[in-house]
């Protein structure tokens, strides 16, 4: 059986679970086998409703102390929960928690991992994942050589399969250890999709001078509903907040749309942002490295085409 | 108070990305080899920081590799490490990192275990949590603040769409990026200090690897920038709408 974490957040349930879920739900049968799923603590969100992703067992540790997260508890429930289950895979989302739990996870079940999947397991001859290295620069194919196996996917790297279907949902009586970990404070930037959920996303470097020529790049964002990024010296500047700082050093995200304003595209950057489907570079340097690593390039001034390309977008909108 | 702090090898950012035997060996011709960036920007760092707001703090690396990687210890006792063990054990499977890391820990008595976020070459992003239950010890992940109060964390950590602080009594395990500390270079005197502090190398201990790498493929080449008139945005629109249907 191949077992998925559910992870959740202010009862809320993760997007990358999701996609955790229907990549759980293909592997199984490949496998011939079925996919079950597992949450600790509880949700607002409806949990029967999850079996429009495939998934036809919910299993639940109904304890409200597990809404709080803390790594060594959680993984010690999860493998509890594996082993009385009989679980021969379990998956993990390669999202902020999932990378805390899932290796303590393959520790206490004996199971060999690998983090950060990008594709369903060949499983013809062993059971072979394929990774990406060098911070996206290359893949690694990685055999596991144990009977149970431990796989955290990489975020919008598998997508969403939808369709009819209820999941039955069972309670899940373990022992719970104590948690000596107390959360003091939750800070969220409120209304704002975690870039690293975003499809769309405008991002903006050195070439906009200042945090004062940001609104340009603001409205292009609201225009599209995309999320703002930047490239790392804008958020060292404090022109921008840390978190929005993509790239080898900051988030690494793979969006559907990644359009890039005034970044010359060094090597370090890329490497956070090499996995989006598409990629549209603006600088006024046809010799910006970054045009190398597009598919769709504007040479030009970012203060004409980017208002430019706002009312263009602004525009087909309010013509559909 | 002791702090250990875990220090990987990587090729540095810049380093050019090929493999050779088959596609099954990174090509380590003309590589130049640097601390990773997170262990030594900001959990090092992080360490030193801590170090000089009280003093009576040391400051133990451990790494787990080769003899080629004492350049990089040594760097990071010039930094401001006051000593070094090295497990002799070239495996690059993270469950036989963790476990020798593991048993050196067990062997210490350490408050605090730091951790860069992941390795930025296989970005396994798994010391730390493996840490957590090999030791049985609390763990912070992707922690953005850190402080110390007598017995007890002050953490801050990455969430998606924010933060999130708690606290946590020690001994704690931490993995550490950017936010934790602001970047260093070694001086001269601390270069000088370093060829003289312990490095201590210990014979490798666990051996059975639990995955192993088959091979490595190249991303296949972008098929190569279609340029757009930057007056004429209507046609950007359009082809992210029709051709690239993103939008
Ligand atoms: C170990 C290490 C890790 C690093 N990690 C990261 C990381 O995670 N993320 C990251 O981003 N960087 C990282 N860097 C830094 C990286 O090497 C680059 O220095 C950085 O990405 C450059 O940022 P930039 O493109 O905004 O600025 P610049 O390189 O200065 O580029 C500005 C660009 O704007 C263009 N421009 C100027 N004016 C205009 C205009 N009016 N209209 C249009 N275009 C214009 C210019 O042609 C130029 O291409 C790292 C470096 C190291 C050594
Ligand atoms: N060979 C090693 N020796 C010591 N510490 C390591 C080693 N490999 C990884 N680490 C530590 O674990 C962190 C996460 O690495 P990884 O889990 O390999 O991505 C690194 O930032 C280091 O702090």
């Amino acid at each position: 059986m191949v077992l998925v974490y559910i992870d959740q957040d202010e009862q809320a349930i993760k997007k990358a679970s999701l996609e955790a879920i229907c990549y759980g739900v293909a592997l199984a049968k490949q496998l011939g086998t079925t996919a079950e799923a597992l949450l600790l603590g509880n949700v607002s969100d409806s949990l029967s409703e999850l079996g429009k992703y495939g998934v036809c067992k919910i299993h639940q540790v109904d304890n409200a102390t597990l809404n709080n997260f803390d790594a060594r508890v959680h993984a010690t429930v999860i493998a509890n929960a594996a082993k009385s289950l009989g679980a021969t895979v379990v998956v993990f989302a390669h999202n902020v928690n999932g990378k805390a739990i899932a290796p303590a996870v393959s520790v206490k079940l004996a199971a060999g991992i690998v983090t950060g999947a990008c594709a369903l397991p060949k499983t013809d001859a062993g059971f072979v994942v394929t990774k990406t290295v060098f911070s996206g620069k290359a893949f690694a194919s990685i055999q596991i050589d144990t009977p149970i196996k431990v796989i955290s996917i990489n975020q919008n790297s598998f997508g969403l399969a939808i369709s009819d279907g209820n999941a039955s949902v069972h309670s899940l009586n373990l022992e719970v250890p104590n948690s000596t970990i107390k959360i003091t404070s939750v800070d969220k930037i409120k209304g704002e999709v975690p870039l690293t959920e975003a499809s769309l996303v405008v991002s903006g470097g050195r070439g906009l001078k200042g945090p004062e020529h940001w609104g340009i790049l603001l409205d292009l964002a609201k225009a599209l509903g995309a999320s703002t990024a930047c490239s790392r010296p804008v958020s060292d500047a404090d022109w921008r907040p840390h978190h929005e700082h993509v790239g080898q050093t900051g988030l690494q995200i793979a969006p559907n749309l990644y359009i890039a304003i005034g970044i010359s595209g060094a090597i370090q950057h890329l490497a956070g942002v090499n996995r989006s489907k598409t990629i549209v570079v603006i600088n006024k340097d046809p010799e910006a490295p970054f045009f190398k690593a597009a598919d769709y390039g504007v040479v030009g001034d970012a203060f004409e085409v980017v208002p430019a390309l706002t009312a263009a977008i602004l525009k087909s909108k309010g013509a559909a | 108070m002791n702090i250990l702090v875990c220090i990987s090898k990587t090729p540095d950012t810049t380093a050019k990305i090929a493999f050779t035997e088959g596609n099954t060996k990174f090509d380590e011709n003309g590589v130049q080899w640097i601390i990773n960036p997170y262990d030594e920007w900001y959990s090092l760092v992080r360490a030193i920081e801590l170090k000089e707001k009280d003093p009576s703090i040391q400051i133990h690396l451990v790494t787990v590799g080769g003899a080629d990687t004492e350049p990089i210890i040594r760097k990071a006792l010039a930094l401001g490490g006051d000593e070094a063990i090295r497990v002799n054990n070239t495996a690059s499977d993270s469950l036989v990192i963790a476990q020798e890391i593991a048993s050196v820990a067990n062997a210490g008595n350490y408050d605090l275990i730091l951790t860069g976020k992941e390795t930025i070459d296989y970005n396994s992003a798994s010391i730390g949590s493996m840490l957590c239950a090999l030791l049985d010890t609390n763990f912070v992940s992707s922690a953005v603040k850190l402080e110390l109060n007598g017995t007890t964390a002050m953490v801050t950590r990455e969430i998606e769409g924010g933060e999130e602080s708690c606290t946590s009594p020690l001994p704690l395990i931490v993995s550490c990026q950017k936010g934790m500390a602001e970047q260093r270079i070694p001086n001269m005197r601390g270069i000088m200090a370093a060829r003289t502090k312990p490095l201590k190398v210990v014979e490798a201990t666990v051996q059975s690897a639990t995955t192993s790498i088959k091979n490595f493929d190249l991303p296949p080449a972008k098929s190569g920038v279609k340029l757009v008139d930057p007056a004429n945005m209507d046609e950007l629109v359009r082809l992210l709408k029709e051709e690239a249907k993103v939008i």
